[in-house]
């Protein structure tokens, strides 16, 4: 069954990939490695795991503004995410989707993502579609 | 958000790929922050310029961005190192090269590579009630608060893209009613020197986080005092804004009802002081004034301190400040006075963001509450929190 989301756009472009869900905020820099996608930061959820091809669904983004830049070096790298889903999006990550070209979306409507969910995001419109 | 016309225009990329990149992300942030417009800017100050913190990443997105100028007078934050003493200082060539580099991306886009935390002592100086898009969170901090211009705590992409455009979004610092004391401070400690009103800062910050402090019982400050009060509480806060009852230009506007009321006494002062220092004894091997940038005035009273005294063997003494300033005290002789005594003058880059451990610096006596704090995770060095004039004392070996 496929579910249509409502949510607001951020990152412009359109996406899809399988959801990497994570219920704590990601910190770039410093929390993921910029050569291999790869989650560094110690004691989190997603440590360890890569989020280089996955639409990533987070609360929100934390830590250093140089966080942005790291965005970009994943992009450049091969290595970001496809999208991203934001609860709230700060100022970090919806730069760092910008100058890296990630479609994302924020604020969707209440619904509980799932790691591993086949996912549409359409960051011009602003919607979201789970299959 | 509304968008005019031509706004919309560069949006769609009209404008070329600069200009809309740089609209994207304004536009981005004034959804998030709900701004209603973009409003024009008198100018900006970008974050994100020593090697150290932008890194390769960031200096190819600077230079993805080449083929278009800034709309604004925009300037820069320190560098990793001085931009022509790089070699006195010890800084490896391969660090200098990328260093270099950064700054030629910057000024490809039509930005003065006047690299420091003070632009408003080199050059960048708004007036009153200007709107501007500043990164450098201690600049921000000065610019709201003792100049009463308007702006938010920028990161360095988003004020590059203000400048790039010209204009930033229409909320947080700048509209009058998010401008408004939401903590009292009472100072019941005489302030004597400067780096008391680096510990009241700190103190401050830790406290108000994000709010904006309304300051009594502090009756009079000089430039340097304000200067080291605002950094420090927008290091250990994310304090934006403050005003201090008498002296700041807003604080006889705005209406006191804060809910919540601290005091700052002779105990806190001393704690503050203690709690700064992390190295277990006395020896430093560097001994550096300059976080934020040293003033004309600080810098002649490093000068006159060190009159007819010789830095001890083996330790250091670097003052940092701007590259406007340094000429200014070149040509005072404060310059030639510092280094007759065995220190040093650098300008465009500080003790928080050159790579400190890699120029053999382990631990080093500031008298700037900011450097205290970010001393030991970012240059990773420890830290002996003085007075100026103790600092320097500990420089000469004459306790």
């Amino acid at each position: 069954m496929t579910r249509h989301i409502q949510c607001r756009p951020i990152a412009k472009g359109i996406a899809e990939g399988s959801a990497l869900v994570s219920q704590e905020p990601v910190t770039f820099f410093g929390g993921v490695d910029p050569e291999t996608g790869t989650v560094i930061e110690k004691n989190h959820p997603l440590n360890g795991q890569s989020i280089s091809g996955r639409v990533l669904v987070f609360p929100t983004g934390k830590g250093s503004t140089v966080g942005s830049y790291v965005l970009y070096r994943l992009a450049r790298n091969g290595k970001a995410p496809k999208g991203m889903v934001c609860q709230d999006a700060e100022p970090i990550v919806a730069v760092g989707a910008i100058i890296s070209g990630i479609p994302m979306v924020d604020r969707p409507e209440d619904y509980e993502f799932e790691t591993g969910q086949w996912i549409h995001i359409d960051g011009e419109k602003g919607s979201i579609t789970v299959e | 958000m509304y968008l005019t016309r031509a706004e919309e225009e560069t949006l769609n990329g009209n404008a070329g790929y600069t200009k809309q990149k740089a609209m994207e992300i304004l536009v981005a942030l004034g959804k998030i922050y709900e701004a209603d417009r973009l409003i024009p800017i008198a100018s900006a100050q970008i974050a994100g310029v020593s090697y150290r913190s932008l890194g390769d990443s960031g200096t190819e997105w600077i230079e993805s961005l080449a083929g278009d100028e800034v709309e604004v007078p925009t300037t820069l934050n320190p560098a990793g190192m001085d931009l022509g003493r790089w070699r006195d200082m010890g800084i490896p060539e391969d660090f200098a090269k990328r260093q270099l580099h950064i700054i030629k991306a910057y000024s490809d886009l039509g930005i003065t590579p006047t690299c420091s935390c003070t632009p408003y002592l080199a050059g960048n100086l708004p007036s009153f009630g200007q709107h501007v898009a500043w990164s450098e969170s201690s600049a921000v901090c000065y610019a709201n608060s003792v100049i009463g211009a308007r702006t938010n705590r920028e990161g360095g992409p988003s004020a590059l893209a203000a400048a790039l455009i010209g204009k930033t979004p229409n909320y947080g610092y700048h509209l009058s009613e998010n401008r408004q004391p939401t903590l009292q401070v009472y100072v019941r400690s005489k302030l004597k020197r400067g780096s008391d009103f680096a510990a009241l800062g700190f103190w401050m910050g830790r406290r108000a986080k994000n709010r904006v402090p309304y300051v009594s019982g502090v009756h009079s400050a000089r430039l340097e005092d304000l200067k080291q009060l605002g950094a420090a509480m927008a290091s250990s806060g994310g304090v934006a804004l403050y005003h201090v009852e008498g002296v700041t230009p807003e604080s006889r506007a705005v209406q006191v009802e804060p809910n919540e009321k601290i005091s700052f006494g002779s105990r806190e002062l001393r704690e503050t002081y203690e709690s700064l220092t992390t190295a277990k004894s006395g020896w430093v091997d560097l001994v550096c004034f300059g976080c934020p940038h040293c003033s004309l005035g600080e810098i002649q009273r490093i000068a006159e301190l060190v009159r007819g005294k010789k830095v001890t063997e083996g330790l250091r003494l670097w003052v940092f400040t701007s590259a406007v300033v340094r000429s200014r005290a070149e040509e005072k002789g404060f310059v030639q006075a510092i280094e007759r005594a065995g220190g040093q003058v650098f300008s465009d880059t500080c003790m928080v963001v050159a790579p400190m451990r890699d120029l053999g610096v382990r631990r080093m006596a500031v008298n700037s509450a900011k450097a205290a704090f970010y001393g030991p995770t970012v240059p990773k060095v420890d830290i002996v929190f003085e007075s100026l004039e103790d600092s320097v004392r500990m420089a000469t070996g004459d306790d």
